[in-house]
Formats: C-alpha cells, structure tokens, sequence
C-alpha cells in the first residue's frame, strides 16, 4: 500500500482502500494450511534447538490480561520478565511485558533499567467497541505512564461491514496518540474469519502506519494458528518490498509450548525471512510459554527432562 | 550442467518479495547496530533419522509361492544407495525359469485358492497387509530411502501411508464388485504381470497389488532394477499377513527379466508404470496376444498460473510440482505457464522459494530435495539441461552445495523456453521446471495441450468458472486446479494419449482387474 | 435397377447414383480417382463404390480432428438431439437401406426390414446415452482430505473405425454411434465387400444436424486404408471390429502412439444390447482436484 503513517492527515477513501485491499493476492486457505503444516515438520535440534529457545525467549510479551490483575501481579510479572530463570544467569531476558493501560506505571517502576519493555493494550480491548476519544485518551494515558508499545485493536466490526476507512482512521490517530511509542495492531483473526481478510487486514494496518501486527487479543479462539501467522508474514514480507518499511509481526494466543513457539521461529525464517528473526520485528505474546521455553532450556543445559516446580509460576 | 552450486546465467536473483536467502541476511546484520544474533538465519542441525530399525540381508532371493528361494541363474545385481553410492545388498537376476516358476506358482494360486475364497475373506487379507504396512512404516520409510535417495520426509508423511491407504481402501472392495460397474457378476481376469519403476517403488507396488488382489487376481510383480528393496520387504509383509502362497510372487531383476515377465504367455493381464519408450514396447509386444494391458506412463505436465491466482500457494503447488521426489514424477508440473502480466513477479518469488529448498543427505529430516536415484538418470537430466542452456534457455539454480557423493542434481529453473525447446517438450524426469509465459486462457491451454503426452495439468486462478474453463479444455488424465501432486486411492489417476491407458485408484481402477 | 416406362414410350433411363466418399461433411470422390465394382451376394454387379487411398485417410483425419472441439463441446444433450435425428432421417429411408441391405447379404426383404429396425434403433440408444453416460461411469470420490475430487469421462478424440465385413448395417451403426455418440469424432472405413449401405448412412448423416467432419466414411480395400490409420498419429483411438487378420498387426501400428485399441470379439452378436461396451473404450477419465476451504 502506497500509504505511510506521514500520509495519515488524508485517509484514503472507502472505495480506494476496498479496491486496493481486494485486489491483493488471494490467500488459498487450504494451499496456506499445508504450507504451514509442511513447515511444522522441520527438524530443529541441539544447537539449532537451543539458539531457537533463547531466541524466543527474548521474543516473549510476558502477558497478564485479567480483569483480576493487581499491582502485585503486575510485579511478579515484572520480575519473572527481567529474570526468567533465577537459577541460570544465562537465560536472557523476556522482551516486554504486556499489561493493561492502568496498571502501565507499576510496570514502568518495576522493569527500570531492565532493558524489557512496557507494552499496553488500549483503544477499550478487547473488543475495541469504545467511542474513539476514549480510545485516544487510553493510549495517551498509557504512553504518559512510560508504556513504550500500544497494542491497540482494531474495529472488526467496521473491518467486517467494510468501513475500511474507518479502521485506517482510528489506527492513524492512535499511531499520533503514540508519539515515540511502537504500535502493534491487533487484527483479532479468530474474528475475520477468512484468511482473504488476515491479508487484507494486514495490508491495512501497515498502511495506517502499525509498526507490529498482531494476531489476536488471547480472549477470542482460534487465535494465533500457524496459517495465520504465515499469511500475516507474508504481508509483511510484501509490504517491505513494496515500500521499503519493515513491519514486525506478533503471534498472539494458543501458543503455550516451546514447540510451538520454535515452529514459529521456522516460520518466519522460512516465509519473512531471517530478518525477522528479531526481537524488534518478532514477539510472541504468551504468559505460559515462557516457563516452557525455560525446561527445554534446561534439558538442553543438562539432558535431563526438567519438572514444572523447578520454574517460578507468577 | 556442472552441478556444482548454484548458477545464475540470466541475472535472476532472489527479490524483496519473498524470504531473503542467507547471504542477503548476512549484509543486512552487518548493517544493523547492535552486538546479538538478531536476524541472523537458525541453521537446522543435522536430524537424521537412524537407519537402525532396517536390518539388510546381504541377499535377497526372489519371492515365489510364499518363499524366498533362490533364482535359478544364480546372478546377482547389486542395489546401492544413490545418496553415497555404498552397495546395500545382492538381489537376484531372475531370468526365464525363475519367471516361468512364478507365473506357476501365481496360476495355481488363482485357480486352487484366490478366485474361490470369497470376496470378505479376500479382502481381510488387504486388511492385514494394510495394518502391517501402517506397523512397520519407520523401517520401510527408512529402506526406502536408503534403495531410492528420496528424502525420509516425503518416504514417511507420503509413500508409505499412501501405499498402506490404497490396501485399505481395496481392501473393502473385495465383497462388492458387483457395484465397481462391471455387471453383477464381475470375474478377476487371472494371472497378472506388473512391472513397477524406481519413483515410488512400495506406492507403486500397492497401486498395482492393492487392485488386482481385491479383484481376485494373483500376480507376478517386477520392482525396478534399482529399488528392489521395498518389495522384497512386501513378500515378508505378504508371510506375515499370512497370503496364501503364490498370490503374491517378486522376481527381481532387470530389464530384461520385465521383458520375460509381460511377455509370457501365462499371464492373462499386464500392468506397466514407467516410461513412455518402454510402455511403447509392450504394447507392440502384445499386440495380438489378447492380453489385457494397462500402461502409466511418462508425462509433461503443465501448471498454469493465472493472474490472479493466489501466488503464494500457487509458488507452493509450482515448487511441490515440480521438485517433489527431486522431480522424479510422470505427473510432474515440469511446465510452468504463467501469465506474462505476473510473470516476472511470480518467478521472483519462485526463484525465493527455491533457495529454501534444502539438498542433501534423504535421511535428514529437514531435507527436501534428496538424491537422484540412478547414475543413468543423473546422466540424463544432465543431457537435457545441457540442451536447455545451447537452446538458448536460461538456467537458474538457488546457491546449493552438492554432496561430494552420491547423485546429485540442483533444483533448477529454465526462463526463456519457448515450446520448441527440448526441454519443454521432453520429460526429464528430474528438478527442472521450464518456465513459458502465455497472454491468454486460449493461449495457456493450447501450449498446455501441445504436447504427445496427457498425464496431469495444473491451474491456478481464484476465479471459479475460469478454472471450470480450464480444466474442461485440458487434455490431462488429471487435473489439480489451486493444488498439485495430490493422490488418493479413491481417486482414479492415468493419462490421455501417450501417457499410457487405463486409471489406476477408485472404482474406475478396479475395471482394469476384471472381466 | 427396375426400369419404368415413361409417357408410355420409351423406357425411362434410371438416374444412377455415384457412390462418394464422405470427408468433412461433403462428398468428394477419392482423390487417387480410383472406384471398384460392388456385387451382391449372389455376384451381380450393383456399383462402382469409391477407393479411397491413404490420402484419403488422411484427408478424413484432418476433418476428423477438425470437428472434434465443436463436436466434444457441444451439450451432451444437444448430441442425443443430432442422434435422434440420424434416427429420424433413416427411418424416412427405411426402403432404401432395405434394399441396398438385401442386395448386398441376400437377406430375405423382412429379415432386412428388421435389421434396418434394429439399426435405426440402435441411434436412438445411443442418443439416449449421451447425457447419462457421465454420470454412470463419472462421480465424486472420497479423498481423505479437504479436497473436491470428480472423475469425470471425456471423449478420446479422433477414432478410426474398421466397420464389420459381414454386417453391412446394424454392424456398421453398431460401431459408428457409439463413438461419436460421446463426442468423439470418426473416421470410418466400411465393409469391404458391402459398402453400399455405409454411402446411403453417409447420405444420412448429412443430413441429420451432425457437423460435417464428425463422422467420415471411406469405401474401399481394409488393407490399403487400415494401416495408415492405425499409424496415423492424430488418431487416438482404433476400433478393429473389421480388422479380421490384420488386427494384430494393427494393434502392433496402434502402439506407436499409444492409442487406445479396441480388439475384435470373434463372438459378438450386433443384436444383442451393448450396454457401455462400446462407449467405455473410446472415453478417458478426467479426475479434477480443487481445494474447499474458506
């Protein structure tokens, strides 16, 4: 898409987004399906195998989203990010850690000087039915707090009654609201329901200036399938060769074990590319994941199977 | 071809629009700040599969009348494995009395047990064979690729599944032909002679036993000369299963031994896969003989890309057509006919694709393209991409270091082929796709068309009626339209004009097997 | 030929009819010039039919193949229409063919009259064949996977025909129908000794809605027309019901190409019901895969 987050004072219209957007590429969704399940058989072993956990490791968005969150959990969270496996110095950091909008300053305070980012979900996840005024006013609360991602959602309703310009509008000023901040946007597959519409609403997003595109909220099912996640690479893999912008991508939900999480990883070798490869351009937003990830880590390590109580559960 | 690595002589290289090669990558690290990893390819360790769970003999006698007993001529060939070259085993050349003793044996077979037993219990017995195919899968899938150089990948997630499928699924068929469309009282037509080749050596073998068993035929099988292996381990499966003997009888051996086999006169039916040439032999050989005959032979497959057709997956069913089984397919889309307005994007995204494919050692389980089977059939692919490149094609092939040892050929594409050139026209039966480009549905099918063969056609288009078009104009035995090189047992698969007669798979199969 | 008397005076003169081949829906005499005399069963010279030559042959190849997309493409309702009226058309001629069947078997008039019966019959079998034959031999098959799988018969193309010697009519529409019946296209070469009936079908079929080039009729010697056609390699398909000895030998020609053989059966009975026996040789089954998905 010709657009970038600079061009966002004059949205396309309705009619030149649906022409731009239905005249990409279809997506075969059965063709996709065996493409990622052929992916899924690669072998990664030993040290393959072990620079693929630290990797994902490092591309964890340790997640809390329950109505239930406290600041204590926040904390926790915060503390098992920074330092995921108390007994091995070695194993690296998460990347972020995701939180809601009102609880962005105890994270803040709890992650300074760590390295690991704050990310907030805003714009009334998850179901981004909000009027867009409060929308703004949660990312801008966010990002004052210190949040350095907003992982907004976009209007599937509109998406879905073809008010394209209306999810474009709504991206582009919360990409404004962000200021310094890095937008990932939430497409909520499991609710566009074709794998035509993933495309498209990818291509959307990125055109609206979303420096991430991320799979799902965790609160809706099927969130983060492997078909999705490639189709989502495909487009960004197009959108630079189109435009030149690299756009990361963001799995989101669904993804518990490690080997899930390395499929992923083959993934995004094998149909983005090695660039991807990349905390900056690939997080995985998981909240079980990450101790997982630890007892591959820790077979690897010492070649013995490792047990959950061995691993801090926050 | 030098094979070396890879080769680039018309400028192609691998565009934005698709997964970066490695080299790219390292470029682009050196670019970013920043001291980790990041961005750098995962390089897959090595995962091979252990060859432990096979136990090779030394030597293996020809099956006949439910035991192995050796060949009368006392010869040998030696079987190797294409992806080193080391000898695997001695497998007997049958000659005419070893073949005389197995037509024997399977004619009192069907007169003394087969054709009476009825049709349930007959097929009970597919049954067994089918669950001990599914039983013993890892150590056939892994003698398979040691015999042929295929990658364990496609021996363990197609070749033996499928070929356990196809005994199930014929399995069923044994109490009820009178509804396979042949009359109420169908009978099997005899004693059956089936010559299989190297490509798919076990699937090959049930697409051919599977049938004329459940139809209450016996047979005589040859397997190839250079994968002998896998049928020999079916005569254990047969014991095991406990096969009355002489339903199923393996000679092996060559040429020569195939020869002997469809021509003599004690057998009632022959079922040929292989090429063409050969296919053309036999049935001058039978000419007269009334000898029923099926034949499945070469093809030159056309994959038409439309312009609008999903590209991502259609790159996919191009690169599986193609460079499945190193390209040692008849049904193979060694064609590939893309629109000219998307041409140029899509070869960018092929030629990406085609640099992920992983070469090497069959017994990885990360390899995709595994060893030519033969050195004879290295040699010809090698002829005909040489007569691509004086032809005036251009080669292109994905930076790929070839084993030392072994068999080896790169997947290579050929832009600026026109329908004059060789190698679109003649089946090279290896991982070489010839790229036409076309401006027009009616210009798309009638070079797809143009060709002696008609095994299998490909289209790719979102739009429904303009693939109903197609399909209805293409002289193919097969059509896979958004998809390609699938295969079911209940799904009928043969060719039109030289690509041979008679289907194989489904109720239209069964017909071959009865009278 | 029965002469009448004319205004009572002179014996009027029978208008002969010249015996032509049938090629691309027009009637031309061989190309070599040649003809050759036609008796009857008991040896009476009835005509001069044409010779063809391999010219010939191939002449009726190219017009055969010419017709083929038009005619396969056509609605295999539409084909059973073009049928029937074969049937129709000789029915409006049954005494002709009555008479030339006479004379060329020495059948008793009745036992000819039935034959012409069956004949006529046999083009409304076939044309009642042409939109349900697919659905007999075709279908949807259960492949374990999220696919849609439908075989489907199409016809072969172009189908030499070697018409029966010894069953001038019945055998002679026995074979024919049931090839183009499926949308294949034909070339014929008709009983050698009694061709005659074979130029009155050709007179038929043009004039019966099927496209010139569709069916074509050769008179002349088997020998000289059947190894040409046999290896002719825009032939697909070769029925050899006429082929007597050379049927081996031809079928040896067939191979060069792959073409699809029909051998002789030594035991047919052209009364009997063929069923599909004849239409399943001549067909080749298409299997189309395509995903279903969202």
């Amino acid at each position: 898409m010709p657009q970038t987050a600079s061009a966002a004072e004059q949205a396309p219209t309705n009619r030149a987004l649906r022409e731009f957007l239905h005249g990409l590429p279809g997506v075969d969704e059965v063709g996709a399906r065996e493409r990622a399940a052929g992916l899924a058989t690669r072998s990664v072993k030993t040290t393959a195998k072990a620079a693929a956990l630290d990797l994902a490791v490092r591309m964890v968005d340790l997640t809390t989203l329950e109505g239930a969150d406290t600041p204590g959990k926040v904390r926790a969270l915060a503390a098992k990010a920074r330092r995921p496996d108390p007994d091995d110095p070695s194993a690296p950091s998460a990347a972020a850690v995701c939180v809601y909008s009102d609880l962005v300053g105890v994270a803040v305070e709890a992650l300074r000087g760590s390295g690991v980012g704050v990310a907030s979900v805003a714009t009334a996840f998850p179901s981004g039915r909000a009027p867009l005024e409060a929308k703004l006013a949660d990312t801008r609360r966010a990002v004052a707090d210190g949040a350095t991602e907003i992982d907004m959602v976009i209007d599937r309703g509109a998406f879905l009654s073809g008010d394209y310009r209306k999810v474009h509008e709504e991206i582009t000023a919360v990409k404004q609201a962000c200021g310094g901040a890095h937008l990932k946007v939430i497409l909520e597959t499991g609710e566009l329901a074709t794998l035509d519409n993933v495309r498209r609403a990818s291509w959307l997003a990125m055109g609206a200036g979303a420096d991430f595109i991320k799979t799902s909220t965790g609160k809706v099912a099927p969130a983060a399938t492997p078909p999705v996640v490639l189709v989502m690479l495909e487009a960004v893999r197009g959108h630079r060769a189109a435009t030149g912008r690299t756009v990361g991508v963001k799995p989101a939900g669904g993804i518990r074990t490690a080997k899930d999480a390395v499929r992923n990883l083959v993934m995004v070798q094998e149909v983005a590319g090695p660039r991807w490869l990349d905390p900056a351009l690939f997080r995985i937003g998981a909240s079980s994941l990450l101790n997982d990830l630890l007892m591959q880590r820790s077979k690897l390590r010492t070649g013995a199977y490792a047990g959950p109580d061995y691993f801090t559960i926050d | 071809m030098s094979g070396t690595s890879g080769t680039d002589t018309d400028g192609g290289r691998a565009g934005d629009g698709a997964a970066e090669p490695a080299q790219d990558q390292n470029r682009a690290r050196a670019e970013r700040k920043g001291s980790r990893l990041d961005g750098q390819p995962l390089e897959y360790a090595p995962a091979p599969e252990s060859r432990s769970v096979v136990r090779l003999r030394e030597a293996y006698d020809p099956f006949i009348d439910g035991e192995f007993v050796p060949a009368e001529t006392g010869e040998h060939l030696t079987t190797a494995n294409p992806a080193d070259e080391e000898p695997l085993a001695q497998v007997a050349l049958c000659g005419e009395a070893d073949v005389d003793r197995a037509v024997a044996a399977a004619r009192r077979a069907f007169d003394a047990v087969w054709r009476e037993l009825p049709g349930a219990e007959r097929g009970k017995y597919l049954f067994r064979i089918a669950r001990i195919l599914q039983e013993r899968s890892r150590e056939i899938a892994v003698l398979e690729t040691l015999d042929n150089g295929k990658p364990i990948k496609e021996t363990r997630d197609f070749d033996v599944p499928t070929a356990a499928a196809h005994f199930f699924y014929h399995a069923g068929w044994a109490d009820k032909l009178a509804f396979a469309g042949m009359g109420p009282d169908p009978r099997p037509v005899g004693v059956c002679a089936q010559v299989v080749p190297w490509n798919f050596p076990l699937l090959m073998l049930a697409w051919k036993i599977a049938p004329a068993l459940a139809a209450g035929n016996t047979v005589v099988l040859k397997p190839a000369e250079t994968t002998p292996l896998s049928a020999l381990l079916f005569a254990e499966v047969c014991q095991e299963a406990g096969l009355p003997p002489g339903v199923v009888n393996i000679v092996t051996g060559d040429g020569g031994t195939g020869r002997t086999l469809v021509e003599h006169p004690g057998a009632d039916k022959v079922a040929f896969t292989g090429s063409t040439e050969v296919g053309r032999g036999i049935a001058r050989a039978l000419a007269g003989s009334g000898k029923r005959l099926t034949l499945e032979l070469g093809g030159k497959g056309a994959n038409i890309v439309y312009d609008d057709a999903a590209l991502d997956q259609a790159v996919e069913g191009v690169v599986n057509g193609v460079f499945f089984n190193q390209g040692h397919v008849c049904c193979a889309g060694s064609r590939l006919l893309v629109q000219e307005s998307v041409a140029e994007e899509f070869l960018e995204r092929l030629r990406a694709r085609m640099a992920l494919l992983r070469l090497g050692d069959p017994l990885d389980k990360n390899t995709d393209i595994g060893a030519v089977n033969s050195a004879a059939q290295l040699e010809r692919i090698r002829d005909l991409a040489e007569t691509g490149r004086a032809e005036g094609a251009h080669a292109w092939s994905p930076p790929c270091p070839l084993p030392e040892r072994g068999h080896w050929f790169p997947p290579t594409v050929f832009t600026g082929v026109t329908q004059a050139h060789r190698v679109a026209r003649e089946e090279v039966f290896g991982p070489v796709l010839s790229v036409l480009t076309f401006r027009t549905p009616e210009e798309a099918v009638a070079k797809a068309n143009n060709t002696p063969y008609g095994l299998s056609a490909g289209v790719w288009t979102e739009k429904g009626s303009r693939m109903l078009w197609t399909a209805e104009r293409l002289r193919a035995g097969v059509v896979w339209s958004n998809t390609f090189n699938k295969f079911d047992p209940a799904s009928p698969f043969g060719g039109y004009k030289e690509s041979g007669y008679g289907r194989e798979g489904g109720r239209h199969g069964l017909e071959a097997y009865l009278a | 030929m029965p002469e009448e008397r004319y205004d009572g005076a002179w014996p009027r003169v029978a208008v002969r009819k010249t015996h032509k081949l049938y090629i691309g829906g027009a009637f031309p005499r061989s190309e070599s010039g040649r003809s050759y005399p036609v008796a009857s069963a008991d040896g009476e010279h009835l005509a001069n039919a044409g010779m063809a030559s391999r010219k010939d042959a191939r002449d009726a190849v190219a017009a055969a193949r010419k017709a083929f997309p038009g005619w396969a493409g056509r609605t295999a309702y539409n084909r059973g229409q073009v049928l029937y009226r074969v049937a129709e058309m000789m029915e409006g001629r049954r005494a002709q063919f009555a008479a030339e069947l006479a004379a060329a078997t020495g059948a008793e008039r009745a036992e000819a009259e039935q034959e012409v019966s069956a004949a006529i019959d046999r083009w409304v079998y076939y044309a009642g064949w042409t939109d349900k034959a697919a659905q007999v031999l075709g279908g949807t098959n259960p492949v374990s996977g999220p696919f849609d799988n439908r075989s489907a018969p199409e016809p072969t193309g172009v189908v030499a025909v070697l018409a029966p010697q010894d069953a001038p009519l019945l055998g002679l529409v026995s074979v024919l129908a049931p090839v183009v019946a499926m949308g294949n296209t034909a070339v014929l070469a008709a009983s050698e000794s009694a061709p005659l009936p074979a130029v009155a079908l050709a007179e038929v079929l043009a004039t019966s809605d099927l496209p010139g080039g569709v069916a074509n009729v050769l008179t002349g010697r088997t020998a000289e027309l059947a190894p040409p056609l046999a290896a002719h390699a825009d032939v697909n398909a070769l029925d050899l019901a006429g082929a007597g000895e050379l049927a081996a030998d031809l079928e040896e020609a067939a191979a060069q190409t792959l073409k699809r053989v029909l051998r002789p059966d030594p035991a047919v009975v052209w009364s009997a019901d063929p069923g599909l026996s004849r239409i399943r040789p001549f067909l080749e089954t298409k299997t189309v895969w395509h995903p279903v998905g969202i």
